[in-house]
This record gives C-alpha cells, sequence and structure tokens, in this order.
C-alpha cells in the first residue's frame, strides 16, 4: 500500500491530522477540500514550485478562522481581525512565502475591516479568503456587516437597521489588484479562483459565499442552488460578454458608465458588455460588483479585477537593495561613529 | 596651576553642589586684558527658551554638541508644547531647552538653570521660576513689545518694574542686530529674523568659550541646498560670538573644561537614537534581520524615523495603519524568524494589549518598546513620565507574564535594546522595553562600546523533528520545551517541521489545540515559571552603598540622575544612604529582597503616583515609602532629598 501522505500531488499530502470541527453540513467543509485539491494539482505542475515548508496559512477568530488547522502547511491561527496585518509582517519579513490569509465576514469587515483595507491598497504578496456567510458564526449567529437589513438575530431582534458592505466594492474600492468571488457549492470554481490568485503577484481577495447552515441557513439558495444557478448566477470570463441565463439570453450593459442587466435581444449582443478583468479603470469591475447589491438580483461570479501594480513586500525588499548599493553592508562599528565624536587620551 | 574664578557680568549665584563652582563674587576682575582669559567653572545650567519658532531646540542642541566635543560632561532636558504650531508669543507656545554641562561626572540635566536666555517675554514669564536665584537673565529685547509682553500677560514690562531686581540681566537687541549681520544679504527681513537663535548661539559660545567652526561646519551640511541661510546663519552666529567679545556687557568668558573620562571615543547620543542603535547592534548579534512594525507616536517616532535611515543593515520598517496592524505585522515578521519590534508610547501600547497576549501564548520572541509620556489618554505627549509600568506588567489579559526591563539613562538604552532582544530571543517571548521621553530626547556623552565586546545573542531555529509518533516516525513538537523552557522556533521554509500556532490553548508538547482542564493549568505553570526562570539569567542587584547607611533609595528608569545626584549630594552632607536601581522588573532580580529587607527606610523615587513601590510591598512585604511625581518633568535632586527628609526624618 503506499502512502498517500508522502505524494505532493494527492489531498491527503496537504491534510492535516487534526479533526475538522466544524457543524457538519458547514460550507467551510467544501472550501477546505477545494484547497487541498488545489494543492495537489499544483504539485502536479514543478513550476509552481509548491511545498509545505513554504506554505502559510494565518487567519483571525471565527469559525472560518480554524482553516489553518486543517492544512498541513505552516499556520497560525491569530486573533480576531487582525491576520492580515500579521500576515503583511510575515510577507514583508519573508517574500519567499506562499501566504493565505482566511477570516469570515465579521473578522475581515467588521473588527479587520481597516487592516483588510490597508493590505489591499498596499498590495502585498498575500491571497485573503473572505468566507462570507452574512453572520457571525462563531459567536453564535449576531448579524455581520454583510448581512441584509433587518435581520433578525438575538442581538437584532426587532431586525438590524445599519445597511451591509459588498465586500468586492469595498476591496475595488480600496484599490485590490486582485478581486474574485466564487461559493463554496463548486469545488471546480474555487480551485479555478483561488488558482488565478496563487499565481498573481500582489494581494488578493476572493469572497466566498458559504452558507452557515446553523445560523444563516440558505443564505444564497436563491443564487447558488443548482436550480437556480443559470439565472442567478453571472459568470464572468475574461474577454467574453456578460452573459447569462439558462439560453444566454440575458446580460451585462454599461448604461452611462452604470452596469445594468438587460435581454440581450433588446439591445443585440455587440451591446452587451466584455469582460476585460485588466482594465486599468477600476470603475467598471466597481459597477458590476455593485449588481450583486442584493441576494435576489442575478450575481456575478469569478475574476472581477487582475491588474499588475507593484507589490509591496518586493517594494520594501528593493529599497533593502538600493540601501546595501548606496551605502554599502552595514557597518556596526561605522554607525557608532558617524555622528560628532571626540577622544579622551 | 588651578584656573581661577573670577565672576564678573555673570553671576552664578550660590553653588548648587558645594563643588559646582568655586570662587565667588568677590573675585571681581577689573582688568581688561585678563577679562580676555576664560575663567574655569566647574559646571552651568544653561535655559534657553523661546516661541516654538524661534528655533530653540536647534540651538541647545548645537550649543550641547560643541560642549560634548569639548569634552565636558552633560545632560539634557527638551521640553517642547504639544502643538507644532501653538499661537505666537503666547505662554503655550515656549519652547525650551536645558543643558547641564560640567567638568565631572553629573546625572541631571541640573535643578536649577543659572542661566536663562529669553527671546521673548513669555519665554521670561514661563521660565523665570525656574532661574536660580542671582542668576543670570539674557533677553531678547526686541521681542519686549507692548503686544508680545499682552499676549502672555505681562500687565507691565518686567524690565523695568522690578521684577528681574534678583537677577543680572543683559538686554539684547537680538532681531535688530542680527538684520544688521544680514544687510549684505539679499534675505527679506521676516527670512533674516529667523537666524536670530544663532545669534544667540553664538553669544553664548563666546561665554563658554565654544568653537564655532563645529557648528558653521554642521549648518553647512544642514542648509547645503541653500547657500543664502547658510550664509544668513554664520553672520548671526559670527555676529553673536562678536557681540559677546566686543561688548562691555559681558565682563567675562568662561571655561569648562573636559570632564574626566574613561579614555576612548565619545559621541553625544539621545536615548531613542541609542535605542534604534541598540536594535540595530542586537539584530548584528543575533545574525537576524530587523523588522520594526510602528504607528507614529510622540515621543517614540524618532526611533522609527532612525531606523529607517538604516535599511543596509537588513532593517526593514513598516509604517502600519494603526498600533495594532505595527504589533500584530511585528509578530509575523517573528513567526517568520525576524528579530522583531514594535515602538511606541502609553496609548499605543493600550491598543497592542491583545497582541502581545498572544505573542506570550504563542511563545514567539518580539520586542515591544514604550516610551512613556504623560497620562493618561493623550496626556502631555511631549512630557516625561513614567506611569506604564503597570501597564507593561500587567495590562494584558489572563494569565499572561511579560518580562519588562527599562533603561536608566540615554545611552543606556542602546544596552537595554540588545539585553531584551536576548531575553526575547532566548525565552521565545515578548518582552516590554521601557524608556520614557525624558531618556527618548535627553543626551549625554556616551563612550563608544566596541562592537566586539557586545554579547552573542543568537538562538538556533529549529531544524530537525523532536520526537516521534506512536509508530516510530519522527514528529515536531512545537511546544516540547528545552531546560529553561523555551519551545522550539521553527520558521516557515523549514522542511518537516510544519506546525500551526495559535491563540487557543495548546496540549504541552504536541501544541494541538486542547481544551483539557489540566492541560490549561499545566501549561499557564509552565509560561509562569518560564518567565520566573529568568530571574536567574539577568545580573543581580547592586547597592551602591556606603558604611553606616539605613536607607536605602529604590529607584527605575530615568529617575536614576535623580537618584545618583540626591545620594551624592546626602553623603556629602554628612547623611550615609545607599541606593539601587533596578533595570529588570519583571522578573526581579532574586537578591532583591534581602537586601530592602536589611534597610530601616526603603524610598522609592517615582515618576507615577506609587508603581514599583505597590510591587516591592506586594512582593517583599516591605514597608517602602514613595516619592512621586507627576508633573511631565525629571525630578531634581532637591526634591527627592526635601521628600526624604520630610518622610523619614533623616537629615540631610
Ligand atoms: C477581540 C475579540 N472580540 C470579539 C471576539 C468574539 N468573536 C469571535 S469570532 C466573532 C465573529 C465571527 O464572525 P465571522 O468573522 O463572520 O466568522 P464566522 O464565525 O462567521 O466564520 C466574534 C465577534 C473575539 N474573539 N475577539
Ligand atoms: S456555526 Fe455556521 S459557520 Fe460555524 S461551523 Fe457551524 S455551520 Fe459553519
Ligand atoms: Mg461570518
Amino acid at each position: 500500500m503506499t502512502d498517500v501522505s508522502l505524494d505532493p500531488t494527492q489531498r491527503a499530502y496537504w491534510t492535516s491530522d487534526q479533526d475538522v470541527r466544524w457543524c457538519p453540513g458547514c460550507g467551510d467543509y467544501g472550501i477546505l477540500a477545494a484547497m487541498q485539491f488545489l494543492y495537489a494539482e499544483l504539485a502536479e505542475d514543478p513550476a509552481t514550485e509548491v511545498t509545505k515548508e513554504n506554505t502559510v496559512f494565518v487567519s483571525g477568530i471565527g469559525c472560518a478562522a480554524r482553516f489553518p488547522y486543517y492544512m498541513d502547511t505552516y499556520g497560525m491561527h491569530s486573533i480576531h481581525g487582525r491576520a492580515p496585518a500579521i500576515a503583511t509582517g510575515l510577507a514583508v519579513a519573508r517574500p519567499d512565502l506562499d501566504i493565505w490569509v482566511v477570516g469570515g465576514d465579521g473578522d475581515m469587515l467588521s473588527i479587520g475591516g481597516n487592516h483588510l483595507m490597508h493590505a489591499l491598497r498596499r498590495n502585498v504578496n498575500l491571497k485573503i479568503l473572505l468566507f462570507n456567510n452574512q453572520i457571525y458564526g462563531l459567536t453564535k449567529g449576531q448579524y455581520s456587516p454583510t448581512s441584509e437589513v433587518g435581520k433578525v438575530t438575538k442581538s437584532t431582534p426587532m431586525g438590524s437597521i445599519d445597511a451591509p458592505f459588498n465586500p468586492l466594492s469595498v476591496a475595488i474600492g480600496a484599490g485590490a489588484s486582485f478581486v474574485a468571488r466564487t461559493h463554496d457549492l463548486d469545488r471546480k470554481h474555487m480551485m479555478a479562483t483561488f488558482k488565478a490568485a496563487h499565481a498573481h503577484k500582489g494581494a488578493s481577495l476572493i469572497e466566498i459565499y458559504q452558507n452557515c447552515n446553523v445560523f444563516n441557513d440558505g443564505a444564497f439558495d436563491a443564487i447558488n442552488k443548482r436550480a437556480a444557478r443559470a439565472e442567478m448566477m453571472i459568470d464572468l470570463v475574461d474577454g467574453e460578454p456578460i452573459i447569462f441565463g439558462a439560453e444566454d439570453q440575458r446580460g451585462v450593459m454599461m448604461v452611462d458608465g452604470v452596469a445594468k442587466i438587460v435581454e440581450v435581444a433588446d439591445v443585440g449582443l455587440d451591446a452587451i458588455a466584455v469582460h476585460d478583468a485588466k482594465n486599468p479603470n477600476s470603475a467598471v469591475a466597481f459597477t458590476i460588483a455593485q449588481l450583486a447589491n442584493d441576494r435576489q438580483s442575478p450575481t456575478p461570479f469569478g475574476v472581477f479585477r487582475q491588474v499588475e501594480s507593484p507589490e509591496y513586500a518586493e517594494a520594501v525588499n528593493n529599497q533593502l537593495l538600493a540601501a546595501n548599493e548606496q551605502q554599502g553592508p552595514g557597518d556596526l562599528a561605522a554607525l557608532l561613529h558617524s555622528g560628532a565624536t571626540w577622544d579622551v587620551a | 596651576m588651578g584656573p581661577r574664578l573670577r565672576l564678573g557680568g555673570i553671576a552664578h549665584g550660590p553653588a548648587l553642589f558645594s563643588r559646582h563652582i568655586f570662587g565667588n563674587k568677590g573675585d571681581q576682575v577689573t582688568d581688561t586684558a585678563d577679562r580676555l582669559e576664560a575663567q574655569g567653572i566647574h559646571a552651568v545650567v544653561i535655559r534657553f527658551a523661546g516661541d516654538s519658532g524661534d528655533g530653540m531646540q536647534l540651538t541647545g542642541d548645537r550649543f550641547t554638541s560643541a560642549s560634548a566635543l569639548a569634552g565636558n560632561d552633560l545632560v539634557t532636558l527638551p521640553e517642547f508644547p504639544a502643538e507644532i504650531r501653538a499661537p505666537q508669543g503666547t505662554l503655550a507656545g515656549v519652547s525650551a531647552f536645558q543643558v547641564h554641562i560640567s567638568d565631572h561626572d553629573i546625572h541631571t540635566p541640573g535643578d536649577e538653570p543659572d542661566v536663562l536666555i529669553a527671546m521673548n517675554p513669555a519665554a521670561l514669564m514661563s521660565e523665570l521660576g525656574r532661574l536660580k536665584s542671582g542668576g543670570t537673565i539674557i533677553l531678547n529685547t526686541d521681542a519686549f513689545d507692548e503686544r508680545n509682553l499682552e499676549k502672555c500677560g505681562y500687565e507691565a514690562d518686567p524690565r523695568t518694574n522690578g521684577t528681574l531686581d534678583d537677577y543680572i540681566v543683559h538686554e539684547v537687541p537680538m532681531t535688530k542686530l542680527t538684520l544688521e549681520a544680514v544687510t549684505d544679504l539679499d534675505v527679506k527681513k521676516r527670512d533674516a529674523e529667523r537666524s536670530k537663535n544663532f545669534f544667540a548661539l553664538g553669544l553664548i559660545c563666546w561665554m563658554y568659550t565654544r568653537p564655532l567652526e563645529p557648528t558653521i561646519d554642521w549648518v553647512e551640511e544642514k542648509f547645503a541646498k541653500n547657500q543664502t541661510v547658510v550664509d544668513a546663519n554664520v553672520l548671526a552666529l559670527k555676529a553673536g560670538h562678536a557681540f559677546g567679545e566686543t561688548t562691555e556687557m559681558f565682563a567675562d568668558q568662561f571655561e569648562i573644561h573636559s570632564a574626566p573620562q574613561d579614555t576612548g571615543t565619545y559621541t553625544n547620543i539621545t536615548g531613542n537614537v541609542a535605542t534604534a542603535w541598540g536594535m540595530i547592534a542586537a539584530g548584528q548579534q543575533a545574525k537576524l534581520p530587523i523588522f520594526l512594525g510602528s504607528y507614529p507616536i510622540t515621543p517614540a517616532s524618532d526611533i522609527l524615523h532612525e531606523l529607517a535611515r538604516h535599511k543596509n543593515f537588513g532593517v526593514r520598517t513598516f509604517q502600519a495603519e494603526d498600533e495594532i496592524a505595527a504589533v500584530g505585522s511585528a509578530l509575523g515578521a517573528a513567526f517568520g524568524g525576524a528579530l522583531a519590534f514594535t515602538t511606541t508610547s502609553g496609548p499605543g501600547v493600550a491598543l497592542k494589549g491583545e497582541t502581545i497576549g498572544l505573542a506570550t501564548s504563542m511563545e514567539l520572541p518580539m520586542v515591544i518598546i514604550d516610551v512613556q509620556r504623560g497620562g493618561p489618554s493623550t496626556g502631555l505627549p511631549t512630557k516625561t513620565e513614567a506611569s506604564d509600568l503597570m501597564m507593561a506588567l500587567y495590562g494584558r489579559h489572563g494569565e499572561s507574564p511579560t518580562p519588562v526591563i527599562a533603561a536608566y539613562s540615554p545611552s543606556n538604552c542602546f544596552d537595554m535594546a540588545i539585553e531584551a532582544c536576548r531575553i526575547a530571543l532566548k525565552f521565545r517571548t515578548p518582552v516590554i522595553l521601557l524608556t520614557d521621553g525624558y531618556l527618548a530626547n535627553g543626551s549625554e556623552p556616551w563612550k563608544l562600546p566596541d562592537p566586539a565586546t557586545l554579547p552573542d545573542i543568537s538562538v538556533e531555529f529549529a531544524t530537525e523533528p523532536n520526537s516521534t509518533d506512536a509508530n516510530g516516525n519522527p514528529t515536531f513538537e512545537p511546544f516540547k520545551r528545552d531546560e529553561i523552557l523555551a519551545r522550539p522556533w521553527a520558521v516557515p521554509g523549514t522542511p518537516g517541521l510544519e506546525h500551526r500556532v495559535g491563540g487557543l490553548e495548546k496540549a504541552d508538547g504536541s501544541g494541538n489545540v486542547s481544551y483539557d482542564p489540566e492541560n490549561h493549568g499545566l501549561m499557564t505553570d509552565l509560561r509562569q515559571a518560564k518567565i520566573d526562570g529568568i530571574a536567574e539569567d539577568i545580573p543581580l542587584a547592586e547597592v551602591d552603598s556606603v558604611d553606616g547607611a539605613k536607607l536605602c533609595l529604590v529607584g527605575w528608569g530615568s529617575t536614576w540622575g535623580s537618584i545618583v545626584a540626591a545620594t551624592q549630594r546626602m553623603r556629602e552632607s554628612g547623611v550615609p544612604v545607599d541606593r539601587v536601581h533596578l533595570t529588570h522588573l519583571n522578573p526581579l532580580p532574586p537578591n532583591l529582597g534581602d537586601i530592602l529587607q536589611s534597610y530601616e527606610h526603603v524610598v522609592v523615587p517615582e515618576l507615577n503616583k506609587g508603581q514599583l513601590i505597590k510591587i516591592l510591598r506586594a512582593e517583599y512585604l516591605v514597608d517602602a515609602q514613595g516619592v512621586n511625581k507627576v508633573k511631565g518633568l525629571p525630578f531634581t535632586a532637591g526634591e527627592i532629598i526635601d521628600a526624604i527628609q520630610t518622610m523619614t526624618g533623616v537629615q540631610a
């Protein structure tokens, strides 16, 4: 019998020996499996150079944040909201590492909103997975910054009042260079999305619609249940017209700079917007992200935006190299003598 | 022949220390030829004060540098307003710089200035109370117009209404003389006036026989991009110097000879720069790259600024979005194998608490530097205080023991930065280093250490499995401890040692998440025992003792200078007093209890309401008494002596 835990192209190789402790039926299981399968797949291509020892998962606190325990790589389960900041330090100190950040909607957008925003604008080489279940799972079901208005929870018995964040609008607004959405029911789509992020240099933000079957069951049923998908999921394919529907009968058209859903028959295929993830102007990606402002509307999935921009850790390290060139390698004795000195004989 | 002292135009009043100066007012000089011969004095305290726009910090700093180069011992006390642009001419806008220079070993910036340079009425009003009676005042008399007098609330002109009767006053039209000095330059009047601080500096340099060259060199380098500014400042400087030399107003020049110092090379250093250099040295001695995560805050920002200049030492500085990200990024870097720091002041430490607790729980090395300032809340951002001790010791949730050490002088910040790293690396723990605003901005001459004599603080990363599983296969247990209870530091990139750490309780050894009650008790005890064990690894407390002392002064941090001066003065007046100064506050040196128990009186001066004293009482059941000051200023030696006399009846 061969030991599959010794073969990097096997899922088991990337799976830690810890028992997974999410509730049975939780969407997090599917996301974990997608990641483990992805690494098995990446390992088949030597050019990816993936290794256990060079891979790190950093998470905050929440159900989602348990993720690192289940990957047989390096990992840190840190504190609530701070994973993007901690991972930034790690990435700057160790640009050689392959670093993922994992957190929930509360972790990333409430307590950690500030850090998320700054990791994105700095374009640190981090792949950030935002498990959006539109609820606080770990603390047993309070509403979150992505919950819909009117959400009744233990902390909002009369319904929540505050308007939710659209996580992708936040990310695009913060200048993220890679922005994507996927969902927990489609392993292939998750793997493809994670893989694209893995290949991207800079910060990537991937929102994953994730079902919390205990505290917010069916939050995305209207969109990603098999029967609903054709009419409710808009698949963004770079270079292709943005069309969807069982007969590809609907599409997205830009009207005065705003993305609108139209019937293809009404406007003609030529009027339908062609998806351009590399568009340097983020306004288009922003307006497409706005299509998902409620869970009853057709919702785009895939890579919204993927642009090249200078990566932060590399820039930091380039400054070190430049300083070394300009000032010479650090010499402690010379540093100590760099001010005005005098001798006492 | 010893130097002769003749005091003419400048009076130095009653001596502060008995040996402060020799001679007295009786030694008047009349002979003009003689007059130009510099008079030897032992020490002087000069206070430069003006509007924050007047450049007094720079003036003080330059005078200090010139004095340092002359080989004097010195201690400085810069004091500036919290507002960058307080309304001009108001009390709120007064910025002052005090320097104590001496031909012998000194430890404080001086209790009372001998000389006050006041660039405007507000400076005079705010600073006059500190001046020694009979002291010397040099006024920029041009600034004493009605508007300026009114702005700071003088109802009558202090120059003429008797306010200054007890002092020797020199009125110098500095603005006018500066303008005259630069008439040949093509500068606007407003710009030209700005050089008046260099006029004042030139004058003081003349009085204390400081050469102008170091200042001129500095001006040329500093303002290299603007030749007109160089010229204006140099002309003003020279004009001030010439004014001293040629006017009858200043009868005398004073010379303070170099202080007897150990042989070696010296530089003048502030606490913040010493801290930054200590961090760099620690990186070299640990053979690790340095990472600093920081968010700007007074009075700590200069450490970030200084480190950012030295990237060629492999230093990565990261200005984070807030203090939580600053400490978080440092912890991430530590996980990656860097020598990680975060620098801040009290408000920042309050924000960092949760992350420091995570570092304590994950047992990763990291150094948190708290440059303390007046609190609570925003408090007195530019003033000194030592009121974060309790926060450093206990300011985290749960049982989270954390080593705390404190620097006692500007140059000692260098050594303590290295010591903080040594403990952090060896024991795999966050360490808090306390300095304060007074140390941070104050300066003193520092005999440069030979890098070859610095301690080797390098540690080994784990590279091999340290255990075997049930089937005999090699495994890695991240929480399997060594003999000092430190756990292995295995950094990402090391094959075979992949592991997960976090803030959840970890099973002893394996580090897997554990909710077992017994294990939690055990891990809590182990974490405590590890930190307690550091006591065996630090220097014993040393007593500076004399025969027959029944009283011991116990200090920590920047009160060192004032306590040493108070101790010396009491001994000189015949009262035997001992003293102990603590650098390690958690854990405390193991011999401290026995030391304290051997005295009739234990007195603890602190720039807070009594924080160390609570620890000493709790740990050692000693009936210690506190001397406390919370005014944003360091102690004067006199304050400590007075308090001892009142409390204990021990007479000096
Ligand atoms: C400083 C701090 N505040 C609050 C908490 C409690 N807490 C833990 S997880 C969480 C929210 C979890 O929601 P989310 O981030 O959406 O993750 P999920 O559990 O839904 O995956 C909260 C409020 C904490 N652990 N730390
Ligand atoms: S509470 Fe919800 S999110 Fe958390 S593990 Fe259970 S199902 Fe998943
Ligand atoms: Mg959630």
